[in-house]
């Protein structure tokens, strides 16, 4: 691309909140065609940059910001999103901003219909024009064929898969035609590896036909292998602005968190217990979208299990299923005794604790304190934090044990919160997260499930959620079933992994095994018929 | 000094301000206007007594989330067959009001139970199906009243000789018993505190509020909170809001004898049908929200609530020389049930 002069540039950009300082100093600029990966931890000020530059009343309502941005040659002081709308910037928000009853058609053109001439028009004006279906269709095939997916512009936002959903929203914003820069928040958080992967071959797509990108993800590998610039923040700072051949992971992740992380590839003992803690004979879960048809498999005692696979397969119905969160059947064995299926109590009673995926929704009283999280399950399902009064009739729940147990784990997962009576929909991703893991282990358990531990959180809280689940599983003997979609993330934590496929295991490996291995698992063990594709699937991080 | 106030304005939240000082200011107006303070505010006092139970009656099914107990008229059938059954057998004095009770909290419970299955089919809903609960068992009492076996001359129509009154004198019954309970009067009768009714009243306070300090209390709160969250800990959710929805119709039955005894009659037929209105009112201006509500809540609730309903009578008709104390009631609380609704979302946060 020609680069004639820099699209974006931005002149010590600063921002303080309440004098608090959240951004300072930040210069840099972005050429036209270019992809700039913007990483840091949560709170490191990225979220506050791209408001900035998208003119969020936040910024404006909280006393503007220092510095200067220059955008296409002028310099630019959006005061509303509309503006910047308007210069030619589109944002994808990581939630998704799409009307479930609307087609892929009808969202992508949302308040830029075409139109035709009709009678009604005189009377009432401009609003009243007829849709023009025909090139409304035209206009969505092409901004969607732009983006690099096909699917069927009639299909209903609320029947397509994630991954679809992501591809709308950017083929919305592809289709304002003159948009120049596309700013991507963590688009690919909720994708599963191969959906990420399609939407960075997109991503650079778009890129050659001359339009600027800024990507912001957690995901380190998409950023070296998508990005021609990234940018490190840390408090507020660039603290690097380097080119992907010039750095790897470990580099970044050590930038980004200012302290050593040590390499992932370190390899764990093999398990010398032959116990077995768990045994699932033949379950299947009806969990919408994660359906399991046959599973089966044993867990030994002490061990770190993995559940891998790609999304939509099944791997997180198997938890749900055995904790009893949605249907299921077929037979289950906790320690040499079945277990009751599609009872939530029973499966808590048998000693096993689950932090979910769906933190928000399943894992957290959200309105609640941080010590009723914690302690809610434990003291509903064992006993603890309750103090009997007249002789067991009356179980009075004993605040101040709660208090000391909730004191205790946010200091041993340093969860980062103003007491232990903040409401947990006050904390960030990561340290709900550690609020999930603290619930968990406050019941003691033999065996836990945890899905999805460190799904959008940061480096920093990813590397302590890891570390945490290791000592507990080293210390307390703990039997620990992991699911997860980053395959690296199993293959650095667990002794065994199995690869979940159509809603069967379709293996079952050590985690020694070299990545294409599981790769090969995942499309259901069949050879694909390029052996590129299997080193993509794999991701050999 | 300033973060003090703004701390304050904060936590009372500005509803509870502009009402109270609205209420202060009708209370300065009162001596102006000829209204004596002191028999203003033991009126106030007394219907805060009279139907504090009733609004405690809102929160057991509010922190299940349950939404607003609109079907309170449910609880207080129950309790109106305890008064009228108590009546028919002369029972008399503490006894007879502990012999209504004894009758009611059980109708109470059943009917509770049985109103719980149908609130439990309707998720998300409640508050709209509870409302018509409530309509219709008052039409389905209305016949009910007309048909029940009462044969009491003190409760039936003179002419018919069948069918119960819609007024009922609780007088030589069990009127006052509780409100004259160690009643004091001060300043030659102007001022009369009923201290039985409030002693009953702070009773049911305590309990209630010892019940979500328990076990079975703390997971309600939770499945108010969120429910997927309560049934993950091996909570049943139903079972939990069964709970608390019988809880709350036995306390509105228990809610309206207090209510009886100190009012000196029993209503039938539609009478209770809107009764629960004004305590759904008082609970929100309270500060409750539909998934949230405290002891705290009720008092300050019931308080400004029927402070406001006994000083505009008084004092506005005054000034303004004409009655007004409806049309003003009628906008205080339809307005807070708006307010408190349409505040839901942001409470939820």
């Amino acid at each position: 691309m020609a680069q004639l002069e820099p699209l974006l540039t931005m002149e010590s950009v600063g921002k303080e909140f309440f004098g608090n300082r959240v951004l300072s100093d930040v210069t840099f600029s972005l050429g036209r065609g270019e992809i700039l990966g913007l990483v840091g931890e949560n709170g490191a000020g990225k979220s506050t940059l791209m408001n900035i530059l998208f003119g969020m009343p936040v910024i404006s309502g909280t006393g503007g910001f220092e510095g200067k941005i220059f955008f296409d040659g002028r310099e630019a002081r959006f005061s509303s999103p509309f503006d910047a709308i308007d210069a030619g910037i589109g944002m994808v928000h990581q939630e998704f901003s799409l009307l479930p009853g609307f087609t892929v058609t009808e969202n992508i053109l949302l308040n830029r219909e075409s139109t035709k001439y009709n009678l009604l028009v005189e009377v009432f004006g401009d609003r009243l024009r007829t849709l023009d279906r025909k090139d409304m269709r035209r206009r969505a095939e092409a901004a969607v064929s732009a983006v690099g997916f096909s699917i069927d512009p009639d299909t209903l936002a609320s029947e397509m898969p994630v991954g679809h959903k992501q591809f709308t929203e950017i083929a919305r914003e592809i289709d304002r035609s003159h948009t120049k820069l596309l700013v991507l928040d963590e688009p690919t958080a909720v994708l599963a590896e191969s959906e990420a992967e399609m939407l960075v071959q997109s991503l650079r797509g778009l890129s050659k036909k001359g339009i600027s990108i800024i990507f912001i993800s957690h995901r380190l590998q998409e950023i070296i292998d998508l990005c021609d610039k990234i940018v490190v923040l840390r408090d507020g700072s660039i603290v690097k602005e380097t080119r992907p051949a010039e750095t790897d992971i470990f580099q970044i992740a050590n930038l980004m968190v200012g302290r050593n992380v040590e390499s992932a590839a370190e390899r764990r003992r093999s398990m010398a217990s032959t116990d077995v803690a768990l045994d699932v004979d033949k379950l299947w879960v009806d969990m919408p979208g994660e359906t399991v048809r046959d599973a089966t498999f044993s867990v030994q005692k002490g061990e770190i299990f993995g559940i891998g696979g790609l999304a939509g397969q099944g791997k997180l119905g198997i938890a749900n299923g055995i904790m009893g969160l949605f249907a299921a059947g077929g037979s289950v064995s906790v320690k040499g005794r079945k277990m009751r299926l599609n009872d939530p109590a029973a499966s808590l009673a048998s000693d096993m604790a689950f932090v979910s995926e769906d933190r928000r929704g399943v894992g957290l009283l959200l309105d609640e304190s941080i010590d009723w999280n914690i302690a809610f399950t434990a003291m509903q399902v064992h006993d603890k934090f309750v103090k009997k009064l007249l002789g067991g009739l009356v179980k009075w729940r004993d605040d101040a044990a709660m208090q000391a147990a909730a004191e205790e784990y946010i200091k041993i997962l340093d969860i980062k919160c103003t007491s232990h009576r903040q409401r947990a929909v006050e904390l960030s991703g990561g340290n709900q997260q550690k609020v999930c893991l603290a619930k968990a282990f406050v019941v003691s358990p033999e065996i836990l499930f945890v899905s999805e531990p460190t799904r959008g959180i940061d480096v920093g809280a990813k590397r302590l959620v890891l570390d945490t689940l290791k000592r507990v599983n080293e210390e307390l003997g703990t039997t620990i079933i992991i699911t997860s979609s980053e395959l690296e993330e199993l293959r650095s934590l667990c002794d065994r992994i199995a690869i979940v496929d159509s809603g069967r295991i379709s293996g079952i490996r050590p985690a020694t095994d070299p990545a294409p291995e599981f790769g090969l698992l995942m499309m259901g063990g069949e050879l694909p018929e390029t052996g590129s594709d299997i080193d993509a699937k794999g991701g050999d991080a | 000094m300033g973060g003090h106030v703004r701390k304050f304005i904060e936590n009372a939240g500005w509803p509870r301000i502009i009402i109270g000082l609205f209420l202060l200011s009708l209370y300065a107006a009162a001596p102006f206007v000829n209204v004596r303070v002191l028999t203003s505010l033991s009126d106030t006092l007394v219907r805060v007594g009279m139907n504090g139970v009733l609004v405690l009656a809102m929160v057991p099914m509010v922190q299940s989330g349950c939404g607003l107990n609109f079907g309170l008229p449910l609880g207080i059938i129950a309790g109106l067959l305890g008064a009228t059954t108590s009546v028919q057998f002369e029972a008399r004095g503490l006894a007879g009001f502990g012999f209504a009770i004894l009758v009611a909290v059980p109708i109470a419970a059943a009917l509770g139970f049985a109103y719980a299955q149908i609130l439990n089919r309707v998720k998300g809903e409640e508050m709209m199906i509870a409302t018509y609960v409530g309509f219709s068992s008052v039409a389905v009492m209305c016949m009910a009243w007309l048909l029940l076996p009462f044969d009491s001359p003190v409760m039936i129509w003179g002419y018919g000789g069948t069918g119960l009154r819609t007024t009922i004198s609780t007088e030589g019954f069990w009127r006052h018993v509780l409100s004259d309970f160690a009643a004091f009067g001060l300043d030659g009768g102007a001022f009369y505190f009923p201290t039985g009714m409030f002693l009953f009243f702070f009773m049911m306070l305590f309990l209630v509020w010892a019940f979500f300090r328990t076990k079975t209390g703390t997971a309600i709160t939770a499945v108010g909170s969120n429910p997927e969250f309560a049934r993950a800990s091996g909570i049943d959710v139903n079972r939990m809001r069964t709970i608390s929805v019988m809880l709350s119709t036995v306390l509105g039955a228990l809610g309206i004898l207090v209510y009886d005894q100190s009012f000196g009659f029993i209503q039938l037929y539609m009478g209770p049908l809107y009764m629960a209105f004004p305590a759904v009112a008082a609970i929100l201006l309270g500060g409750a929200s539909v998934n949230k509500a405290t002891m705290v809540n009720v008092v300050v609730g019931t308080f400004l609530f029927q402070g406001i309903l006994t000083m505009t009578p008084s004092v506005i008709n005054s000034l303004l020389q004409s009655d007004m104390s409806e049309v003003i009631r009628i906008i205080v609380s339809n307005g807070m049930i708006l307010y408190a609704l349409t505040r839901k979302t942001q409470v939820k946060r």
